[in-house]
């Protein structure tokens, strides 16, 4: 008790007036913010004007008398990882070089086949060993002329330089040499066939930059502006996870932009991005990897927003485990035995009602699985025939598996070799909803059959999955005009040398038939002819019955109407926006009359912040005065 | 690090706090010996706070190998590469390294201040942590000095007249908010305030820290605007924290006979809460206020998800998922030091706010 009186006298006196210097802080704060505030609204005199207005109109005003121009800003989630063309390997960022360098090839938005880009036509030597571009006569943005040389150097430094080689070394693991011996001649030497060079994603930049980078490992790109490039925009700003700005490039060889700035503005919230775009702060949303049929749903409503489905360039699908087997052939994880027999497997597959995961899981936006490569990619596209398919009939999958003798016991379940009941592993991706909920269906069809399964929802299936520790695995890849990487994955070469390396493989899937159709196509360079060698190994691959192609997801995206009047996808009669396989869709993007997208600070808004904070300061104010008069009157 | 450091200032707090068995007339021990008696103290709790950050050095290598996944494997998945391209990998990231070398190497740089390079973003972890800092800090400070003043101010409020509709309608709105999802209510002022629903107009922007292109003056209202709704909603959800601390703390000394001296002596009611009362009970919160100082530079994940605010903790996030060891040890540490660093503040602070401490 001695203490607290103690306590309670000694501080009354010097002791700070907590509440009040609290309180003080609290409107120093504000007389900040509103006086930050002020000035910058009286800067900009015709957005005070338009007070009254709507803040979308007005900030346009501001925007439009700052810049002259018209603005197209694209919402996205994924972080930039690196600017450079050789290291970058995120979507977005790769999205981005497309954009700020030409690559040697492009593809035609109608269908995905190679068309001219820096190289404006290539021929291929009768042994079919040298490939010879010619380079277009264009000029880098700051004026200096693009050369064969530039491309010779870029591919060169990717074959010397390890560095240079973290992202796309693969395109040049087959080179032997390549040459300019004229400026506008690309000579590239092969040491085996290879069809897939009128594919090369590879951004070609200006050497007289690039050849100052010591270290290519740790070279971003990301810190003098603009950044000097042939594309159709040239990067001019950026901050990590904030934004990216680019202006169009009026001298581009296959004419400029429409917009004069392309802006990439970070939304990590995909619902957040919704609501942007809703008001108008950005043109476009993306989502990743696609709107949730919910957000599609209620954007339709809004008259100013137009929701684009299309075909995705992604497949998804059940993969089965087919007795892991490294390339020495030592056998590894423990795939259930049972698997190994095809007629297993067939039946499986007819046990998927692969229609009801379109319409419930994915409702209705995706499009019902048949071939490996979907069908967006027409040349490639291929579908069993009648009586090749597998089609939904669990009454023939029980034959199947009777025949093969898989017999029910008196349970109903199915009996293993082993003697016990079959129950498969499947390996699922926590982080993915389609996952869980194909599984409970998978879980109630198959149960019916008398096969049991064990959903194993992890957030890293990574590890099972090269351990070859389950039985069948939800599976997915994104497919690219040249299907030559999703084909690879399957064959025996692309299992790990040994059970401890990591292979390239997707699947452990071993097959002869199919290795030697995928030689042939490697080394096909007449287009027609690849093509059917391709159809014919989704057929192998197909009656393997080792990858059930279940759905081929939509990509949903929404933009305003009333920003973007018109905007190519790909493939142009019915198709996605963004992550296109070329510039087609920025490119080709025409402003809407009425004007862009506005960058969302309102001057109506800071206007009635201000009121805001002006309102609460006279508050403070006068209850200070109030109280300093009480105690004042206290003292007397 | 925040749980291995909490209970001993908790401990202390309660030791400091609103003890009634202090001895009576401490504060007339000889001077000389008090000086020596705090800075053995304080000596302590440096070597404390020292073993700590080793401690955090070391764990933070280890925990995080602990994560599955494989680093080389995230980032080289989904795209054609070569086997020389995934050996490059694992030689550029040290990983082809045994752990114990692994090991050594990162404490011998760790030390001269080199947490490493990041593996997704090709630069060093300072450099990204740097860069991340200030947004996160501009966010969380501003949340920090709002949610504590307004915590304090309605706390003490509140406990002054305890049981009255005012401390109900406090306590009840404060408990409201304190348990209400951080992304729910910033997604919810996006759709009101940001959109706008209504008759209410669109006022802030949906997200973000700037709109780029500004610079100067024009540059800081830019982020002010866009700073409001993420801390509107911070120091909805944080306030009640430090109102409930100080309110119970108060209340805890409302029955003192020094404030009935104190009525006594013929002060207004005002002036013995301000000046008596709630200095007393404040010490529960100069502990809290501590801990969520240290917290402020871990960032808020949600919020700044929700806002897409250029933070540390959508770093972590990221940093979390490849993983990106280095980046994740850096960011862990950076943490954990903030942490360490406040508590041991707030240690040399008890002997200050009451004697009894440290003796």
């Amino acid at each position: 008790m001695n203490t607290q009186d103690q306590h309670g006298r000694g501080r009354t006196g010097p002791r700070p007036r907590r509440a009040r210097l609290l309180a003080a802080t609290g409107a120093a704060a504000l007389v900040l913010a509103s006086g930050l505030a002020t000035p910058a609204a009286s800067a900009a005199p015709q957005a005070r004007a338009a007070q009254g207005a709507q803040a979308q109109e007005a900030a346009k005003a501001q925007k439009d008398d700052k810049s002259g121009g018209k603005v197209l800003t694209v919402a996205v989630a994924q972080s930039v990882d690196s600017l450079s063309p050789f290291l970058a390997v995120k979507l977005v960022s790769t999205s981005i070089n497309r954009l700020m360098y030409e690559y040697l090839t492009n593809y035609d938005p109608k269908d995905a086949h190679a068309i001219p880009g820096l190289a404006t036509k290539w021929e291929a030597s009768p042994d079919k060993l040298t490939w010879t571009y010619t380079i277009r006569n264009t000029k880098w943005s700051d004026g200096q002329p693009v050369t064969a040389e530039d491309a010779a150097w870029t591919f060169n430094k990717m074959m010397t330089d390890e560095g240079a080689a973290t992202a796309n070394g693969s395109f040049v693991g087959n080179f032997e040499k390549v040459t300019a011996p004229s400026p506008t001649q690309l000579v590239i030497k092969l040491k085996k066939p290879q069809a897939t060079m009128t594919a090369l994603d590879v951004p070609i930049v200006p050497k007289h930059v690039w050849e100052k980078v010591t270290d290519f490992s740790k070279f971003n790109n990301d810190k003098s502006f603009p950044i000097v490039g042939d594309g159709p925009f040239v990067l001019t700003d950026y901050k990590a996870d904030s934004y990216v700005r680019l202006k169009a490039n009026k001298d581009f060889w296959r004419g400029a932009p429409k917009f004069d700035e392309l802006v990439f503005r970070y939304y990590k919230d995909q619902d957040a991005a919704v609501a942007a775009l809703r008001k108008g702060e950005v043109s476009f949303v993306a989502g990743s990897p696609s709107l949730t049929p919910a957000q599609a749903a209620s954007l339709k409503s809004d008259k100013n927003i137009h929701v684009n489905e299309g075909p995705g360039r992604r497949f998804y699908a059940l993969a089965t485990n087919p007795g892991a087997q490294a390339k020495n052939g030592t056998k590894f994880g423990d795939g259930d035995p049972s698997l190994l027999d095809e007629r297993v497997r067939h039946a499986l597959f007819m046990a998927v009602d692969r229609k009801a995961i379109v319409d419930k899981v994915f409702q209705g936006h995706a499009v019902e699985g048949q071939g490996y490569i979907p069908p967006r990619f027409s040349t490639y596209f291929w579908k069993p025939s009648s009586g090749q398919e597998l089609a939904y009939d669990p009454a023939k999958a029980g034959q199947l598996l009777d025949e093969a003798g898989y017999k029910k016991n008196s349970d109903g379940k199915r009996v293993g070799k082993d003697g016990k009941p079959l129950n498969y592993r499947v390996l699922c991706h926590a982080t993915d909803p389609n996952d869980k909920a194909v599984g409970k269906y998978l879980q109630e069809w198959w149960a019916k059959l008398g096969i049991g399964i064990t959903l194993d929802c992890l957030d890293n299936v990574t590890d099972p999955w090269l351990a070859g520790k389950y039985d069948l695995a939800f599976d997915g890849w994104s497919v690219n005009p040249d299907p030559d990487f999703v084909l690879s994955i399957h064959t025996c070469d692309a299992r790990p040398q040994t059970p401890k390396d990591t292979g390239a493989t997707d699947n452990f899937i071993c097959d002869k038939a199919y290795d030697d159709l995928y030689a042939k196509q490697l080394a096909e360079y007449d287009p027609a002819k690849r093509a059917d060698l391709v159809k014919q190994m989704e057929s192998r691959l197909y009656d393997l019955g080792y990858m059930n192609v279940m759905a081929y997801p939509n990509a949903v995206e929404a933009y305003r109407t009333d920003q973007i009047k018109s905007i190519t996808t790909m493939p142009s009669s019915a198709g996605n926006i963004y992550g296109q396989d070329g510039y087609w869709s920025w490119w080709s993007a025409v402003p809407a009359d009425s004007g862009d997208s506005s960058d969302g600070s309102s001057s109506t808004g800071v206007v009635i912040g201000i009121v805001a904070g002006v309102v609460v300061l006279v508050g403070l104010a006068v209850l200070f005065t109030v109280r300093r008069r009480a105690t004042a009157e206290d003292r007397e | 690090m925040t749980a291995e450091a909490t209970p001993s200032l908790v401990e202390d707090a309660a030791a400091t706090g609103p003890a009634k068995s202090g001895p009576a007339g401490a504060g007339r021990a000889p001077r000389a010996r008090t000086t020596t008696a705090y800075l053995r103290y304080v000596a302590g709790k440096l070597v404390g706070a020292a073993v700590s950050l080793l401690a955090v050095l070391v764990t933070s290598f280890f925990l995080f190998r602990l994560i599955p996944g494989d680093p080389v494997k995230f980032m080289t998945g989904g795209r054609p590469v070569s086997a020389e391209q995934i050996a490059a990998y694992r030689r550029e990231f040290g990983l082809d390294l045994p752990m114990w070398q692994q090991f050594t190497e990162y404490c011998g740089k760790a030390l001269t201040g080199d947490l490493g390079t990041s593996y997704q973003f090709h630069v060093p972890v300072m450099d990204k942590i740097t860069e991340a800092l200030p947004n996160t800090l501009v966010l969380t400070g501003t949340s920090f000095l709002l949610y504590t003043a307004l915590g304090i101010f309605l706390g003490t409020r509140s406990a002054w007249r305890h049981g009255g509709l005012g401390d109900r309608l406090n306590t009840g709105l404060a408990l409201t908010l304190y348990s209400i999802p951080s992304f729910w209510l910033g997604l919810l002022l996006i759709i009101v305030l940001s959109v706008g629903a209504g008759p209410v107009p669109g006022l802030f922007p949906t997200g973000g820290m700037e709109s780029g292109g500004k610079e100067g003056f024009a540059y800081i209202v830019d982020v002010v605007h866009h700073l409001v709704l993420p801390v509107v909603t911070l120091v909805a959800v944080e306030y009640g924290q430090t109102l409930l601390v100080t309110r119970s703390a108060l209340l805890d000394e409302m029955g003192s006979d020094y404030l009935t001296t104190a009525r006594a002596k013929g002060l207004r009611d005002d002036l013995v809460r301000r000046r008596h009362a709630v200095p007393n009970a404040l010490l529960p919160t100069v502990t809290l206020i501590f801990v969520n100082l240290g917290r402020t530079v871990a960032g808020v994940i949600l919020v700044e998800t929700v806002f897409s605010w250029p933070g540390l903790g959508g770093l972590f996030y990221q940093a979390l998922s490849v993983p990106d060891l280095p980046l994740v040890q850096g960011l862990f540490f950076v943490f954990a030091s903030a942490v360490i660093l406040m508590n041991t503040l707030a240690d040399l602070l008890y002997p200050l706010l009451d004697p009894r401490v440290g003796r």
